[in-house]
């Protein structure tokens, strides 16, 4: 079998399991493992996003559930104070998480990755204090927010979990191939550039504070989405939803699944979060197996699960046989 | 005036323990250039320990109260120690030079584990410390009623910190010590053993956490599982104010964070407070990175 037949094979074995997983919920998966497969979802996408800023551009970004509380909440107001329909306020909560991003991040961004990781778990407990608290009045304090409405697609209410299964999935597949876009952009490249070497990156041109806030911000505008969707799924939104150790998950799925690899992220995703719904009984100790999994995977994979391949580059025909 | 005098006392109390947990941070970073973020959890793990060797030991009530305290210390700070031990030799030794991510990621890693350790070990609820340790008199001072507990956590905080002081500025494994912070390469030409100061500063630094630990609890009474994540990042913080990698300046760094919070919690809210502190952090890091006495390394942030 040559490379290409063997290319080709893999590619129509992911597709043919793509389809079987989109099937799911009509081959009759009860309504609990729906739920886990949105959560698991849902934690995908965050972890997607947060795969701009930790896997390509290389920032140790702790701080992430912030901006999906950003996200959430703004949904949360906009919805239950002005009744605007969800949809509607998804671009809003993803603008206001971005917004947030610029403000928090900007004096910040050029920080040494460790003093950086500090910063943004500091700027996820003033989050959660702030929420706490009731800023301004609208955030309900530890209570939270009651009473968010369903999303409404084209007229179609969204209530099930298998509706919000073909939203979130399908809302995962979107972000992928947008980011995958993204990746292999002159943009991308430079991210990865910064990442490998912020010197030398800096001496070839690049802009690396611009580039490292703006990966900030496109992962945070993301995470605000994603806040949409689960404040109109819980209906329910308090401020322990957003406390440090989502951050930590997130972080721990980029980590484990492979930082710079989308099929990694998503391995990540389905091991850290989906998991552990198989071994119910052991729920307690899943936080203790993670850690040790952590320490041992950078003793003897740092890279990953699924490490990112090296990229080719196919030689012009006119060069083909000129350089080696 | 009052108020004011009160939380000056309180603030210097906590303070002390601020800059107890702040020092185990400062040693591991002068030496391996790493922010050890297991350190919180050592200091939780050691509050823990004090709990098991205070009531299930029954040393409260059995043996005087000067006694008890010694023993606690002394068996805190020795399994601290041990616990130091083990986390340098499992999750950093065998790194080796790889980047800095790893250390960070495996650092995290055994954070996470020690913290679930302790949750399943001693249970996710609060616990109490007994009450009846330190004998409930109040001391005179500035015409104010100061609780002799708080003077005591000040008392002992400042006699560990300045025994500390004179290990690291009297003796020859001080001098190395110093001397491997500076210059690693350097103190290895010299015949310094770095390996065995890595050691050193990963037994002596957890061993300060844990005692912070046991002081915790006496001060406030009760110890929870998830409290080093807190309390180890306000002690980050505390390193920071003095200049990371700097021994006098976390002193000097804890000291301050426990005023401005203790006075930020009394004139400006309290339900703010670990804002507060998270606030001073990010703007220590933004406007004087190197801290108050200048990190005592040159490298740029």
């Amino acid at each position: 079998m040559t490379a290409t037949t063997l290319k080709r094979f893999a590619f129509w074995l992911q597709a043919a399991g793509a389809l079987i997983f989109l099937a799911l919920p009509k081959l009759g998966l009860g309504a609990y493992w729906l739920d886990v497969l949105n959560m698991v979802g849902m934690y995908a996408i965050l972890a997607l996003s947060l795969n701009i800023i930790l896997g390509h551009a290389g920032m140790f970004h702790m701080g992430h559930a912030a901006f999906f509380a950003v996200g959430a909440y703004t949904t949360a107001i906009l919805n239950t104070r002005l009744k605007w329909p969800v949809f509607a306020a998804m671009p809003f909560a993803g603008i206001a998480a971005g917004l947030f991003a610029i403000a928090v991040a900007a004096p910040i961004i050029h920080l040494r990755g460790d003093y950086l990781l500090m910063v943004t778990i500091g700027i996820v407990e003033i989050v959660r204090i702030a929420l706490v608290n009731d800023i301004f009045g609208l955030t309900g304090g530890s209570n939270g927010i009651i009473g968010i409405a369903r999303p409404v697609l084209f007229g179609f209410r969204i209530t099930r979990p298998q509706h919000f299964f073909y939203l979130i999935w399908g809302f995962a597949a979107l972000s992928m191939l947008l980011f995958y876009w993204l990746e292999h952009s002159r943009y991308g490249r430079a991210l990865k550039y910064i990442k490998e070497d912020t010197v030398a990156a800096e001496g070839m041109g690049i802009n690396t504070d611009r580039y490292k806030l703006s990966a900030l911000v496109v992962g945070a505008v993301w995470a605000g989405f994603v806040g949409a969707v689960y404040a109109s799924q819980m209906r329910t939104i308090s401020p322990g939803s957003f406390n440090f150790w989502e951050s930590v998950i997130m972080f721990m799925i980029v980590i484990l699944g492979g930082s710079g690899n989308q099929k990694g992220v998503l391995l990540g995703a389905f091991l850290v979060v989906g998991l552990p719904e198989l071994f119910r009984d052991l729920q307690s100790a899943r936080m203790l197996v993670f850690g040790a999994a952590l320490v041992m995977m950078m003793i003897f994979r740092p890279q990953g699960l699924i490490p990112p391949k090296p990229r080719n580059y196919t030689l012009p025909e006119s060069l083909a046989g000129k350089y080696p | 005036m009052e108020v004011f005098i009160q939380q000056l006392t309180n603030g210097l109390a906590v303070g002390g323990i601020y800059a107890l947990i702040a020092l185990g941070y400062t040693m591991v970073y002068g030496i391996m250039k790493l922010i050890n973020f297991a350190h919180g959890e050592l200091f939780a793990l050691g509050a823990y320990l004090g709990f098991t060797v205070l009531v299930s030991f029954g040393l409260s009530g059995n043996v005087g109260t000067g006694a008890a305290i010694l023993i606690t210390g002394a068996l805190v700070m020795g399994f601290s120690a041990l616990a130091g031990y083990l986390l340098e030799f499992a999750a950093y030794r065998p790194l080796g030079e790889s980047d800095r991510l790893s250390a960070v990621v495996s650092a995290l890693g055994a954070s996470i584990f020690f913290q679930n350790a302790i949750m399943l070990v001693w249970g996710a609820r609060y616990r109490a410390y007994p009450a009846d340790l330190l004998p409930n008199v109040t001391l005179g001072f500035a015409g104010q009623d100061i609780p002799l507990i708080r003077a005591a956590v000040l008392a002992a905080s400042v006699v560990i910190m300045l025994l500390l002081y004179f290990f690291i500025n009297r003796t020859r494994m001080g001098m190395a010590i110093r001397a491997s912070a500076i210059d690693q390469g350097a103190a290895k030409l010299m015949g310094i053993d770095v390996r065995r100061v890595i050691v050193i500063v990963f037994l002596v630094g957890p061993a300060l956490g844990g005692l912070a630990g046991v002081m915790v609890g006496v001060y406030y009474g009760q110890i929870n599982f998830n409290m080093g994540q807190l309390y180890g990042l306000k002690a980050f913080t505390a390193a920071i104010i003095g200049g990371i990698g700097n021994i006098p300046g976390a002193m000097i760094g804890g000291i301050l964070l426990g005023l401005v919070e203790a006075f930020g919690a009394a004139y400006l809210s309290l339900a703010w407070r670990d804002a507060i502190t998270f606030c001073v952090l990010i703007v220590i890091l933004v406007v004087r990175p190197t801290g108050i006495l200048r990190e005592r390394v040159a490298e740029k942030l």
